[in-house]
Parts: C-alpha cells; sequence; structure tokens
C-alpha cells in the first residue's frame, strides 16, 4: 500500500510515493540517500535516529513515513551551510571534543541545534533534560553537555535567585 | 518495515468511528510510540491502523465552562507540560508528563494513547486515578463517560468496547479545587526510564485536618490503583505524621505488588508505604498546610 506524500528535507521539496509500512528513517537513508540520521535501537530509546520535523526534534525510526506528509524535516546534512562550513552548533561539538565514533552525535547536534533556535534560556539542569533522549557509548556525556552549553552561550539561565531556576533545584531535591 | 497490513486516517472524530464500525479490527495508532514498539518487537503482527493524528480537535487542552478540565486524547506529553491551564490546576499531571521518556518521545506520544495502552506504568495513570478522571469515549452510537478506575481490566487490558475510541479526558473542578498534589516517579534513572514505583497523592485540608486524600499507585498492581482503605481512614484525621504513618501501612495493603526484574514484591511494598508519606508530606505543603518534620 503505498501513498503520495509532499515533504521538504534540508529545505528541498519532495514529492514522493512512500510505503504505509515503512519508517521515515527508512526513507531518509535508504531511498533518499541522507544516511546522517542513524539506525540505532529502532525503539525510540537510543535518540541515534532522530531529525527535526518543523524545527522540533523526533525518533524517526518510530515515525511512519506517511506522517511526513506536509513537514520540513532537517536532517544533519542540513545542518552546515551550503559551502561546507560548519554550523555554530557542529563547530562546538569539535572544540569540545563531544564527537567521538559519530553515530549519537548527528541527532545530539540536532537537538541542540533545536534549543538554540528556540529563542529561550535554559538552565543546565533543563539542557541536560533536553539531551536525555539521546545515548552515547564512548564520549560520556560531559563534553556532549560543554558542546550544548556552548552553543547556548547567552541563553544559559544561572540567575540562582530567579523563581525558574529555583523551581529546577527544588524539583530535583524532591525527586531525591 | 513494520507489519502493516492496512492502513487508514481520520480527519475527524466521526469519521474515525464510522472507519472503526465498518472494520472492527483496526488498531488504533495515536503517536505510535507503543504500537510501532510492539510491532519492532513482533508483539502485534500484521496490524490494520486506524491512525488519528489528522484530527486536530482532540489535540486542544481546555478549561470546559463547569470548570471542569478536558483534555485531548492527542494532546502530547510536550504539550500537557507546557499546558498554562494544567500548570496552574493540576501540576502533578504536568510532573508527570515530564517524567515521561526523553524529549523526542514526549513530542509525539499521546496522554490518550498512554491511558489506552493499559501499562501499570504509564506515567499519566497514577496522577489521573487520583484525579478521579472521567474517560470520554466515543463511538457511532455515541458518547458515554468511564471513571479510569474503572477502565483498567487487567495488564494491558482497558474497558474500550469494539469501535469506541478515547476522545478527552476530564477532570471536574470538585476533584481538584483547593487541594494540594504531588507525584513521585521512582525509577532508576531520571529520564528514558518505566517506574519501579509512581505514587500521586492529592488532599485537601481544614483546621489541621484532611477534609479529603486520594492516592494513586501505578506499578503497585497489574494495573494503576487507588489507596481507598488509606483515604478513608485520613479522612478528619489531624495532619500529623503518625496520620502518615498509619496512611502508608494502609497504602500498602491496597497494593497488589508483583516482583519482576525491576523490583521485588518487599521492595515495592516497602516503597508504597515510604513514597506515599513523602508525597503527601508535600501534597500537604501545596495544599496550604504546614511543613511536616
Amino acid at each position: 500500500m503505498f501513498k503520495r506524500i509532499s515533504f521538504t528535507v534540508n529545505g528541498k521539496a519532495f514529492n514522493y510515493e512512500v510505503d504505509v509500512r515503512e519508517s521515515l528513517l527508512e526513507v531518509l537513508r535508504n531511498r533518499l540517500g541522507y544516511t546522517g540520521a542513524k539506525k540505532g535501537c529502532g525503539v525510540g530509546e537510543c535518540g541515534a535516529c532522530s531529525v527535526l520535523i518543523d524545527g522540533v526534534p523526533f525518533d524517526s525510526c518510530i515515525y511512519l513515513a506517511v506522517w511526513a506528509d506536509g513537514k520540513q524535516i532537517t536532517t544533519i546534512e542540513g545542518v552546515a551551510s551550503k559551502n561546507g562550513d560548519l554550523s555554530d552548533v557542529q563547530k562546538a561539538f569539535v572544540e569540545e571534543g563531544a564527537v567521538q565514533c559519530g553515530f549519537c552525535t548527528p541527532g545530539l547536534v540536532l537537538t541542540t541545534t533545536a534549543l538554540t533556535e528556540s529563542g529561550k534560556d535554559y538552565t543546565r539542569e533543563e539542557i541536560k533534560r533536553e539531551l536525555s533522549g539521546h545515548l552515547c557509548r564512548c564520549t560520556g556525556y560531559q563534553d556532549i553537555l560543554k558542546a550544548a552549553e556552548k552553543s547556548l552561550e547567552g541563553h544559559i539561565c544561572t540567575c540562582v535567585d530567579s523563581p525558574h531556576y529555583k523551581q529546577q533545584q527544588a524539583e530535583k531535591v524532591e525527586e531525591r | 518495515m513494520y507489519d502493516i497490513k492496512g492502513y487508514y486516517e481520520a480527519e475527524t472524530v466521526n469519521e474515525a468511528v464510522a472507519l472503526l464500525a465498518e472494520n472492527p479490527n483496526l488498531k488504533i495508532i495515536a503517536g505510535g510510540t507503543d504500537v510501532l514498539i510492539k510491532m519492532h518487537g513482533g508483539q502485534l503482527e500484521e496490524a490494520e491502523l486506524l491512525s488519528l493524528r489528522k484530527i486536530k480537535s482532540l489535540e486542544t487542552i481546555r478549561r470546559a465552562e463547569d470548570g471542569s478540565i478536558a483534555i485531548g486524547s492527542m494532546a502530547t506529553f510536550t504539550r500537557v507540560f507546557n499546558d498554562p491551564i494544567l500548570r496552574e490546576t493540576i501540576p502533578i499531571l504536568t510532573e508527570a508528563a515530564i517524567s515521561m521518556g526523553g524529549p523526542q518521545i514526549r513530542n509525539i506520544a499521546t496522554i490518550g494513547g498512554n491511558v489506552c495502552n493499559g501499562a501499570t506504568s504509564a506515567d499519566s495513570a497514577s496522577s489521573l486515578f487520583a484525579l478521579n478522571a472521567q474517560l470520554k469515549l466515543q463511538s457511532q452510537q455515541g458518547e458515554r463517560l468511564v471513571p479510569i478506575r474503572e477502565f483498567y481490566l487487567g495488564p494491558g487490558k482497558v474497558a474500550l468496547k469494539p469501535g469506541e475510541i478515547l476522545i478527552e479526558i476530564l477532570i471536574s473542578p470538585a476533584d481538584y479545587e483547593g487541594f494540594g498534589g504531588h507525584y513521585i516517579k521512582f525509577a532508576m534513572r531520571e529520564a528514558m526510564d518505566i517506574a519501579t514505583l509512581a505514587v500521586s497523592a492529592v488532599c485537601k485540608l481544614q483546621d489541621g485536618k484532611f477534609e479529603d486524600v486520594r492516592l494513586g499507585l501505578g506499578v503497585a498492581g497489574p494495573t494503576p490503583l487507588r489507596c481507598l482503605e488509606a483515604e478513608e481512614y485520613a479522612k478528619g484525621k489531624t495532619v500529623s505524621l503518625e496520620t502518615l504513618s498509619e496512611i502508608g501501612k494502609l497504602a500498602v495493603k491496597s497494593a497488589k505488588a508483583r516482583t519482576s526484574w525491576r523490583a521485588s514484591k518487599e521492595y515495592r511494598e516497602h516503597l508504597v508505604e515510604e513514597l506515599t508519606q513523602r508525597a503527601l508530606k508535600i501534597a500537604i505543603v501545596n495544599a496550604g498546610g504546614v511543613e511536616l518534620v
């Protein structure tokens, strides 16, 4: 059973017949050649397949391709500029040594990119929470967090007196 | 590729119930974070899916005229967490929402799917139990309301009749106004985890006494459950550590904990006793009471 859908990937328009059984990840990788999204666990746990759909991170392995109708999709291939210059987020990942085998990196860069484009301020706890849907088996998370914080420079809420920050801290204590 | 034999999508609730009436074998898919994972694992084969994703009307969260909070079944956990009405009126639900999965999962998983999947570990369920939520179900024959306590029949089994769709979750003002609450998800990690035990407590106070207490537990039995004996005991009792201690003991009586790979029966019972008291302590403060130390 096939269905014709229209969507864009990194700004490029597609009008495409997809099999209703296909995940967005399969269409991106196997049919369109966007292999930046990685297939990890296949059940939405590792985050390696994350792409941005209308600017919001989703696990493309548990997202049916037919749902992409009318959506704007961004994969890691669409993050660097056309002439190949790395984006600020990508540079931050390189500079902080947050890149090792590279399997988790596309997803982490995309989620961090979404955070930088949200226009919101984040506490460090919130950054951790926003990145919690990505598993990394090699670097450990410290350098990744540093890279995310570097990317969000100027948008990190550190004012310890803000109600926002206090609430975050209180929540943390309560959870323990 | 997923083992999907047929795929239908509806743009309105009426269209969906008509399709479902025609073909009662259709498996409803909302966000897909349970259905697709079951298909991936082979627990669900040759599925014929009916997608509700295009029904925008089911995504709304609103305050109805009578003050009831109405949450559309297709509201995602991200939407539930960020919703200003829910944050103000029933924060135990937004606390539950943010504890669920990771951001990418919360961006797509829906509260209706979470409830209809029938898991005792559903992160929204214990709070919805404590809030006496009513579920509005619709079929071609019309609508009916089912209290959430009657909805869970067993592990993965819910009271949806063939042809029915959960369209809205309702919480009446009598069940949240004047109440303070707190939700505790006890799990091994702080993200991407299934609860070892979940406790949702709400209470209403008057003159240093409990006017009303409701305790919802997740993973303390085959379905989410309420601690009715403890709740009954608490009514009219002075707010004190002694009362809380008794409530904790009585809560264990309502639990039907069992051993699983996540935790033993004894450990879960210990958690029920301890966490109901901890949750209530904070609920008391949120209800305008004093901090018990």
